[in-house]
């Protein structure tokens, strides 16, 4: 990436980050430009560089900042109406190492709200639009940040991912994106989305730029009890049997485009030429996985989202009367509060909110949980028993990110059930919680659909990442 | 698995949201297509499987009982709300 120095201005590469951010208005990638305050941090930079001062490893590096992250930058709203309005007096902790390497953030990047969703259209902003063509999405969650990144609006950005949201849109969009291993970089001051699977991570050109990203954003933090020792560059699983594996009933799907499958095929030639064993996997539980992933992950958004009821920050409804219809038979009894709640919630979520909402109470409540919340649980464990197997017999999986490249927009956002079918290769490593990398391979070619990005993930025993990383720059 | 109206306006209510009718018949189709998919899980056997609820590696992470400086302080925090009054969040009227 381009990094400030003697010869290169800080407020040189700001000011291009700004204008191809202009350019490219039209995609509706940003909910907000950081321009002023970006410029004069970049001023501050070259006076540094001048005075031969030193500077951080991401000098005078524009990148966009999803906007389910906190900083003291503009409103986090996560895209979701309940939070418009939010002045976050706290920067997340993965926005302060990389200020304090010297990046500039530039905007932030619109998601689905609450990163409920695989297309970005579930956006309260409206929905971003593909890097390669306007009428399809950019994938999702982290829509904004994967075309941000692919029309070099910026040098990098950041993501989440909590069943894909940093890959799909990464392979959708022809970038890089590494989901990490769970717990490796902190989540505070991310909004959450399902707890036991949230990851944050990034989107760059290069595999090389995520790992110079990983060295700076991973580690322990005692804000997020979740976090992990510092294991990134010191403390990594090796990656040495040289076998690569790919999964059988992935490549077998009917699901699966024609494209995506030659893509696969055609790395995985590429491994073997350069000296990887291919190893065929059977993982028959992973079948399961997107079932298990559509209960767990709405149990914790449910939990997640009650916090939000108009009282302590963002959106507060201005009605306190009962809703004229409403959900509740005893809703004449409401007292002005509850009715604050009550409406706050209703006008704050989109429908992909409620939905979600609505299913984790249900996979919650008593009558249910052994038979969908425990259930999946247990399925949890067999996927990741799966995978820990796989993992001793070969040092990562190579597989699609997504059974198809870029749909189209308004195609699938009125059927959740085609919706969340895009996440059937993802899910199974965030339920996993081990790292993968999203890369590109190639683009399709056929006369309807020219120049839509393949996106293929490398998928690795936790831990890996590093070595994860080294290994896709050998396969592109 | 059919869900009722009756279940829609239960989940609303357990969910503290309202719903116009347009959304309720919208939902009440998507909560069952849904359903169908997940119960696909009925096919797996979990017999004799304990439950995974977290991937994080580590247990009881300990540190001492110090109060660490935050950084964000009280006025910062009370500004957020849509109401203050004396130093307090305001809401509606309880009693």
């Amino acid at each position: 990436m381009r990094i400030a120095n003697k010869s290169t201005s800080a407020v040189s590469l700001i000011k291009a980050s700004l204008e191809k951010i202009e350019k490219h208005k039209d995609k509706n990638i940003f909910t907000f430009i950081n321009a002023e305050p970006a410029l004069k941090k970049a001023e501050e930079i070259d006076k540094k560089i001048k005075k031969g001062e030193p500077v951080g490893r991401l000098a005078g590096v524009p990148y966009a900042l999803k906007d389910n992250f906190l900083s003291k930058e503009g409103e986090t709203t996560a895209s979701a109406r309940i939070l418009t309005g939010l002045e976050s007096p706290i920067d997340a902790t993965c926005v302060e190492k990389l200020e304090a390497e010297g990046a500039i953030m530039v905007g932030r990047t619109n998601l689905d709200a609450f990163a409920h969703g695989s297309s970005t259209e579930n956006s309260y902003f409206g929905p971003t639009k593909n890097a390669f063509d306007s009428e399809r999405v950019a994938g999702g969650s982290s829509g904004g940040s994967a075309v941000a990144v692919a029309l070099d609006c910026v040098e990098f950005a950041t993501g989440t991912d909590t069943g894909g949201s940093i890959r799909q849109p990464a392979s959708f969009n022809g970038v890089f994106g590494i989901k990490p291993t769970y717990g490796t970089i902190s989540r505070y001051g991310v909004v959450a989305m399902a707890s036991s699977t949230d990851v944050l991570g990034f989107f760059a050109k290069s595999a090389a730029d995520l790992d110079l990203l990983m060295e700076i954003a991973s580690g322990h933090d005692e804000k997020d009890m979740t976090s992990l020792p510092d294991f990134y560059g010191s403390a990594d699983v090796e990656l040495g049997k040289k076998k690569i594996g790919f999964v059988k009933e992935f490549v077998e799907s009917p699901a699966l485009a024609p494209e995506l499958k030659t893509a696969l095929e055609e790395k995985l030639s590429l491994a073997k030429s350069k000296g990887y064993e291919i190893i065929e996997l059977t993982l028959p539980a992973l079948e399961y996985a997107l079932a298990a992933y559509y209960i767990i992950q709405p149990a914790e958004v449910a939990s997640n989202l009650s916090r939000y009821d108009g009282i302590r920050y963002a959106y507060r409804t201005k009605t306190l009367k009962s809703p004229k219809i409403s959900s509740a038979d005893k809703s004449s009894e409401k007292t002005a509060l509850e009715n604050l709640f009550l409406n706050t919630r209703s006008e704050g979520f989109m429908r992909e909110n409620k939905r979600r909402i609505m299913i984790g109470n249900f996979v919650l409540s008593s009558g249910f949980y052994d038979a969908y919340f425990l259930k999946a649980a247990k399925a949890r464990t067999l996927i990741i028993q799966e995978f820990e197997k796989a993992f001793k017999s070969v040092d990562a999986i190579l597989s699609p990110v997504a059974p198809n490249p870029a749909f189209k927009l308004g195609e699938k956002v009125n059927d959740p059930v085609s919706m969340y079918l895009e996440d059937v290769m993802s899910v199974p490593v965030n339920l996993a919680g081990l790292p993968a990398v999203a890369f590109p391979a190639g683009s399709t070619t056929s006369e309807k659909t020219p120049h839509l990005p393949l996106g293929l993930q490398l998928i690795g025993p936790r831990r890996s990442d590093k070595n994860l990383l080294k290994l896709v720059e050998e396969l592109v | 698995m059919e869900i009722t109206e009756k279940e829609i306006n239960h989940l609303a209510d357990l969910s503290n949201f309202s719903l116009d009718e347009k959304e309720k018949s919208a939902l009440k189709t998507d909560l069952q297509n849904i359903f169908k998919y997940i119960s696909k899980l009925n096919e797996l056997d979990t017999e004799n499987v304990e439950p995974t609820y977290q991937v994080f590696e580590m247990e009881n992470v300990w540190r001492p009982d110090e109060i660490i400086p935050q950084d964000a302080d009280r006025e910062a925090l009370l500004a957020l709300s849509a109401e203050q009054e004396d130093h307090q969040i305001k809401v509606p009227k309880v009693l």
